[in-house]
C-alpha cells in the first residue's frame, strides 16, 4: 500500500497506478490529495448552500419590519449558523481544504501532500467537525444563538445554556485542528517537495499565497482553540475566565478571538486572491505583471493582519485606538498593490471572457467596494458611527460575495482540470450575471439602511419605510443570488461529462497544466523544466518568454 | 487638511448618505465621513474606469500573443508610495476627530446609564431622577441641549451596544467596565436609540429614546422626581421592572416575535 | 534554504518588533503575549532552516539551473491508502461528543484514537524505506 516515489523524468510507462480498496471503502481510505480536494470541493459547497438557505430565511424574515416566519429564539440561531457555516465550514475549508489541496501540489510538481495520511485526517475532521456544528438544529434548545463571534459572558453556561453551543464548541475544536494540520502539510509540501528549478521566486502566486495562508493558520488557529477550551472551562468546570463575577475579564475573549478573527479573514481572502491573479494572467495571456511586488504585497498583509485585531473592539473603549487604526489604514496599502497589479496584468493583454474570467472581474469589482468601505471601518470616529449596523454587514458581503465570485472562477477554471471535463460556459455567463448583479443588489441597501441607523441581528425593526424598502430590495438580491446557485448546480448536471477538456485548454501557464486532466495517481509522467514561474508557456511559447522592464529573473536561491 | 476645507464648506459637499448629526461630534464625523468618501469616490472611480478601460480596449480579438511584460518599477513605486501618503492623510484627519471625540471636559451634568437584558437605566446622580424601561415600555433618557453632558456607561449583565443614530456614535455597555463619554447636543428633539449589541433573546427589541430638552424644562423635569411621593413611585417603577427582568428565563420562550 | 528561512525569520522579527511596541504603549498584557507567540513561530522555525541552509548543498529545487534530471531519485514514500486516518477522525469525532453528551463517550472515542495511532505508526513501520 505504499508507493515509493522516483522523479518522473520522461517516462515511457505511466507512474504506479491508485491501488488498493475500491468503492466506498476507496474513498475512506484515500490518501490522495486529489481525491481528498474533490471531497473538500463537494463538502464546501454543500455548506455554502446550507449556509445560502439560512440567510435566504434571514433575509425572508427582515422583508417586513415584524415578519413572523421565525421566532426571536429561532433568529439567533439562524444568523449565529449562517455566519458560522459560512466562515467556519465553507470559506476557510474552501479556501485552503478544497482547491489548494488539488492545485498546490501539482503547481510545483509534487507527487502529492508532504503528509498524506495527515492530509486525510483534516478531511474527516472537517467533515465530522461540520456534522457536530450543525446538529445543534437538533437538540433541544436549539442551535448556538450568541453569533459567530460566541462574545462572553453571553456564551456563557447562565445566558446560553445547552447542547447547541457545547456542539458549537465542539465542531470548531475539530474543524481547528483540520485546519492546523492543513496548514503543516501545504508549509511542507512547499518547502520540501518542490520539483527542481522551482525556486521558491519562481513558484505561482497562487501557491505563494498558500504558503503564506498556511503560516498564518498556525499563527492564529492555535489561539482560537486555546480561547474554546477556556470558553467550554468556563461553561463546565467553573472557572471564571471570561465572567467578572468570579474576576475574569468578558474583553478577553474578544482579544483572544479577533487576534484569530482578523487573520483568518486573510486566511480566507489570499487564496482566493491567488486564484484571481492566476486566472486574470491566464485570461489575458499575460504573465502577472509585477510578480515579486505581489509577493510583497501578500506577505505584508498577512504580517499586518496580526496586529489589528482590535479594530474589531473599537467601542469597547478599552483598546489602543491610533495602534490599530493606523495597522488597519496600512493593510489598503498592499492590498491596493494587489489591485493595481491585477490592472496591470490585464493592460495589452488579450482579455477573453470566459465564465472563469467574468467571475474573476466580478471578484475584482465587488472587493473594491469592501475593501474601501473597509478603509472607513479602520477609522474609530467612522466605527463608532457604524459598528455593528447593517453598514458593516453590507462591507463585510462585499468582500465575502467577492469571495464567492472568486471561488465561482476556481471552480470553471480548474474544475476541467481535476474532473477532465469543462462546465458549459453560457450557462456559466448566466450564473455570473445573476450572482453579479444580486450581490450588488443584496449589499448596496444594506450600506445605506446601516448608515440610517439599522442595527445588525435583529429579527424586526422600528417602523420606517425608508427601512423597509431598503431591506427589500436586499432581500431581492439574495433571491438573485440563490438562482444563481440553482443555475450552477443545473450546469453541473447538464455539463456532466459533456466536454473533454484536454490537457490545456485555456493556454494556461502553471506546471498543472502540463500533465494531463484529470492527473495521474501521482500527478506526472513528465515535467518541463523550470525557468520561471510559468513553465508550461514557457514550453508551449518558447519565443514568448516575458520580458522584466526591471529585475531580470535573478532566480533566487 | 482634506478634512478642515471640508468643514468649511460642510454644506456644498454630497452627504454619502450619512448625515450631520445632532452633537458637536457627530458634526465631526460627518466631515470625517465626506472627506473618506471623496477620497473613496476618487480612488474607486479610478479603478472602476482603469477596469473598463482594460477589458473593453484590450479584449479579445485575435488569437495574437501580446508583450509579455512584466515589471515596471517606476510606476509599481508609484502606487506603493501613493497609497501610504493617502493612508497617513486619513489618519492624521482620524486622530483630529478622534481626539475631540473621546475628550471628557469637566461638566456638572451627570448621566448614569446600565444596560441590562433586555433595557435601559438612566439615573442621575445628584438628583432623584431615574427612568428605567425594557422592550416594548421604550425608557427616554432627558437631557439638556447645548450642555456637555458626562455619560457613565455600564452593564450588568452581558455586552450591550449604545447607539443614537443621530450622534453617530455607539459605545458597547460591558460588564465590569466603566465607559465615559461626553455628549454635547446642539438641538432640541427626541432621537430614537437602540442596543446595537447582540445580547440575547430580546436583543431586537432593545430600544431607548433620548429627548434633548431646554436646560430649563431639563431643571423642570429633575424637580419632578423630588418629594417623596415621586422617588417612592420612582423605586417602584425600577422595582417592577427588575421583577420582570428576573422573570424572562435566559431561555427560550414560547412566544414568537411580533413584539414590536 | 535560504529563502524559507529568511522569509520566516523576517515575519518572527516583525511581530517581535509590533508586540513589543505594542506592548510598551498599551500595556495590555494579552495581545502582547500572543504577539510574542507569534514571534516565536518566525523564529523557532526560521532558526532550524537558517542553520540547515548552512550546512547543506543546495537542494535541486533551491538551484535556478536545475534540470527535471538534476532531481532524479527518490522523492519520498506516499502511502497509496490508509484506513487509520478515517479510524482517528472518527475517534476524535466522538471524544469531542464526550464534551456535549456525556464523559463515557470519552472510552470509545479514546480507544478509537489510540487504536488507530497504534495503526497507523505500524503501518508506517511495515512502508520501509524512505
Ligand atoms: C446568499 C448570500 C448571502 C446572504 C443573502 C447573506 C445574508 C446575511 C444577512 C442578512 C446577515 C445579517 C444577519 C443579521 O445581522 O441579522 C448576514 C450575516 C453574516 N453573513 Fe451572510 N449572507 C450571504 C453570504 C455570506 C457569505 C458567503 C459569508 C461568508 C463567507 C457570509 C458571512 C456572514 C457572517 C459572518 C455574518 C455575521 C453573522 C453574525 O452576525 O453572527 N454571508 N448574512
Ligand atoms: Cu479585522
Ligand atoms: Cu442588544
Amino acid at each position: 500500500m505504499v508507493d515509493v516515489l522516483e522523479r518522473p523524468l520522461t517516462r515511457a510507462e505511466p507512474p504506479p497506478e491508485a491501488h488498493g480498496p475500491t468503492g466506498l471503502l476507496k474513498w475512506l481510505t484515500t490518501t490522495d490529495h486529489k481525491v481528498i480536494g474533490l471531497s473538500y470541493t463537494v463538502t464546501a459547497v454543500i455548506m455554502m448552500v446550507i449556509g445560502g438557505a439560512f440567510a435566504e430565511i434571514i433575509r425572508a424574515q427582515l422583508a417586513s419590519p415584524n415578519g413572523t416566519l421565525v421566532s426571536l429564539a429561532q433568529f439567533n440561531e439562524l444568523f449565529t449558523m449562517h455566519g458560522s457555516v459560512m466562515i467556519y465550514l465553507f470559506a476557510g475549508p474552501f479556501a485552503f481544504g478544497a482547491l489548494a489541496n488539488i492545485i498546490v501540489p501539482i503547481q510545483i510538481g509534487a507527487p502529492d501532500m508532504a503528509f498524506p495520511r495527515l492530509n486525510a485526517l483534516s478531511y474527516w475532521l472537517y467533515l465530522t467537525g461540520s456534522i457536530t456544528m450543525l446538529s445543534g438544529f437538533f437538540t433541544a434548545g436549539g442551535a448556538a444563538s450568541f453569533g459567530w463571534v460566541g462574545y462572553a459572558p453571553l456564551s456563557n453556561s447562565l445566558n446560553t445554556p445547552g447542547a447547541g453551543a457545547d456542539l458549537w464548541i465542539g465542531g470548531l475544536l475539530l474543524t481547528g485542528f483540520s485546519a492546523i494540520f492543513t496548514g503543516v502539510n501545504l508549509v511542507a509540501t512547499i518547502f520540501y517537495l518542490r520539483a527542481p528549478g522551482m525556486t521558491m521566486f519562481r513558484m505561482p502566486i497562487f501557491t505563494w499565497n498558500l504558503l503564506v495562508t498556511a503560516i498564518l493558520i498556525l499563527l492564529a488557529f492555535p489561539v482560537l482553540t486555546a480561547g474554546l477550551i477556556m470558553l467550554y472551562a468556563d461553561r463546565h468546570f467553573g472557572t471564571h475566565i471570561f465572567s467578572v463575577a468570579g474576576g475574569g475579564v468578558p474583553v478577553l475573549w474578544q482579544h483572544i478571538f479577533w487576534f484569530w478573527g482578523h487573520p483568518e479573514v486573510y486566511i480566507l481572502a489570499l487564496p482566493f486572491f491567488g486564484m484571481v491573479t492566476e486566472i486574470i494572467a491566464v485570461f489575458s495571456r499575460k504573465p502577472v505583471f509585477g510578480y515579486r511586488g505581489m509577493i510583497f504585497a501578500t506577505i505584508s498583509i498577512a504580517a499586518l493582519s496580526l496586529g489589528v485585531w482590535a479594530h474589531h473592539m473599537f467601542t469597547t473603549g478599552v483598546v489602543l485606538l491610533p495602534f490599530f487604526s493606523m495597522m488597519s489604514l496600512l493593510i489598503a496599502v498592499p492590498t491596493g498593490i494587489k489591485i493595481f497589479n491585477w490592472i496591470g496584468t490585464m493592460w495589452r493583454g488579450e482579455v477573453w471572457f470566459s465564465a472563469a474570467m467574468l467571475m474573476a472581474l466580478g471578484f475584482l469589482v465587488t472587493f473594491l467596494v469592501g475593501g474601501l468601505t473597509g478603509v472607513y471601518l479602520a477609522s474609530p470616529p467612522l466605527d463608532f458611527f457604524t459598528h455593528d449596523t447593517y453598514f458593516v454587514v453590507a462591507h463585510f458581503h462585499s468582500v465575502v460575495m467577492a469571495l464567492v465570485m472568486a471561488a465561482m472562477a476556481g471552480l470553471y477554471y480548474w474544475g476541467p482540470k481535476f474532473t477532465g471535463y469543462l462546465l458549459n460556459e453560457t450557462i456559466g455567463k448566466v450564473q455570473f450575471w445573476f450572482l453579479f448583479v444580486g450581490t450588488q443588489v443584496f449589499t448596496l441597501p444594506l450600506y445605506l439602511v446601516g448608515l440610517r441607523g439599522m442595527p445588525r441581528r435583529i429579527a424586526v425593526y422600528p417602523h420606517d419605510p425608508q427601512w423597509q424598502f431598503l431591506n427589500d430590495l436586499s432581500s431581492v438580491g439574495a433571491v438573485l443570488i440563490g438562482i444563481s446557485t440553482l443555475v450552477f448546480v443545473a450546469n453541473l448536471v447538464y455539463s456532466w461529462k459533456k466536454y473533454p477538456a484536454g490537457d490545456n485548454p485555456w493556454d494556461a501557464q502553471t506546471l498543472e497544466w502540463f500533465t494531463t486532466s484529470p492527473p495521474p495517481h501521482h500527478n506526472f509522467y513528465r515535467l518541463p523544466p523550470i525557468r520561471s514561474e510559468r513553465p508550461t508557456w514557457d514550453y508551449n511559447h518558447p519565443e514568448h518568454r516575458s520580458v522584466p522592464h526591471g529585475p531580470s529573473d535573478r532566480g533566487s536561491a | 487638511m482634506v478634512v478642515a476645507g471640508l468643514v468649511l464648506s460642510g454644506c456644498t459637499v454630497p452627504s454619502f448618505g450619512a448625515s450631520p448629526g445632532d452633537t458637536t461630534s457627530s458634526r465631526s464625523v460627518f466631515h470625517l465621513w465626506q472627506g473618506f468618501s471623496i477620497g473613496a469616490a476618487l480612488i474607486g472611480g479610478l479603478v472602476v474606469v482603469l477596469v473598463l478601460w482594460a477589458v473593453v480596449r484590450y479584449r479579445r480579438r485575435s488569437e495574437r500573443i501580446p508583450p509579455q511584460h512584466q515589471y515596471h518599477i517606476p510606476l509599481e513605486l508609484t502606487y506603493t508610495i501613493v497609497p501610504i501618503l493617502i493612508v497617513l492623510g486619513l489618519f492624521a484627519a482620524t486622530m483630529v476627530v478622534e481626539n475631540k471625540e473621546v475628550a471628557n471636559p469637566r461638566t456638572n451634568v451627570t448621566i448614569d446609564v446600565n444596560a441590562f437584558q433586555w433595557g435601559w437605566k438612566f439615573t442621575y446622580p445628584g438628583t432623584n431622577a431615574m427612568v428605567v424601561g425594557q422592550t416594548t415600555q421604550t425608557p427616554t433618557m432627558v437631557m439638556p441641549v447645548d450642555t456637555n453632558v458626562h455619560i457613565n456607561l455600564t452593564s450588568s449583565d452581558v455586552v450591550h451596544g449604545f447607539y443614537v443614530k443621530a450622534f453617530n456614535f455607539s459605545r458597547y455597555a460591558l460588564p465590569g467596565v466603566l465607559n465615559q463619554f461626553t455628549l454635547h447636543a446642539l438641538s432640541t428633539g427626541t432621537f430614537f436609540g437602540q442596543c446595537t449589541q447582540l445580547c440575547g433573546l430580546y436583543h431586537s427589541l432593545m430600544w431607548f429614546d433620548v429627548k434633548v430638552v431646554t436646560p430649563a424644562q431639563y431643571q423642570a423635569w429633575l424637580a419632578a422626581f423630588h418629594g417623596p411621593a415621586a422617588s417612592a413611585a420612582a423605586a417602584a417603577a425600577s422595582a417592577a421592572v427588575r421583577q420582570q427582568t428576573s422573570s424572562i428565563t435566559p431561555t427560550k420562550p414560547a412566544t414568537s416575535t411580533g413584539a414590536g | 534554504m535560504k529563502v524559507e528561512a529568511r522569509f520566516l525569520l523576517g515575519l518572527g522579527l516583525f511581530f517581535g518588533v509590533v508586540g513589543l511596541v505594542y506592548w510598551l504603549w498599551s500595556g495590555e498584557d494579552a495581545g502582547g503575549v500572543m504577539l510574542g507567540a507569534a514571534m516565536l513561530l518566525g523564529f523557532l522555525p526560521g532558526s532550524y532552516y537558517l542553520y540547515w541552509s548552512r550546512r547543506m548543498a543546495p537542494r535541486p529545487e533551491d538551484d535556478s539551473t536545475a534540470t527535471p534530471a538534476s532531481g532524479a531519485g527518490v522523492v519520498g514514500t506516499f502511502p497509496g491508502s490508509s484506513i487509520w486516518p478515517f479510524t482517528l477522525g472518527m475517534g476524535s469525532f466522538v471524544t469531542v461528543l464526550a464534551l456535549v453528551f456525556g464523559i463515557w463517550l470519552l472510552v470509545p472515542g479514546l480507544s478509537l484514537v489510540a487504536w488507530a495511532l497504534l495503526g497507523g505508526v505500524a503501518e508506517s513501520r511495515r512502508g520501509g524505506h524512505v
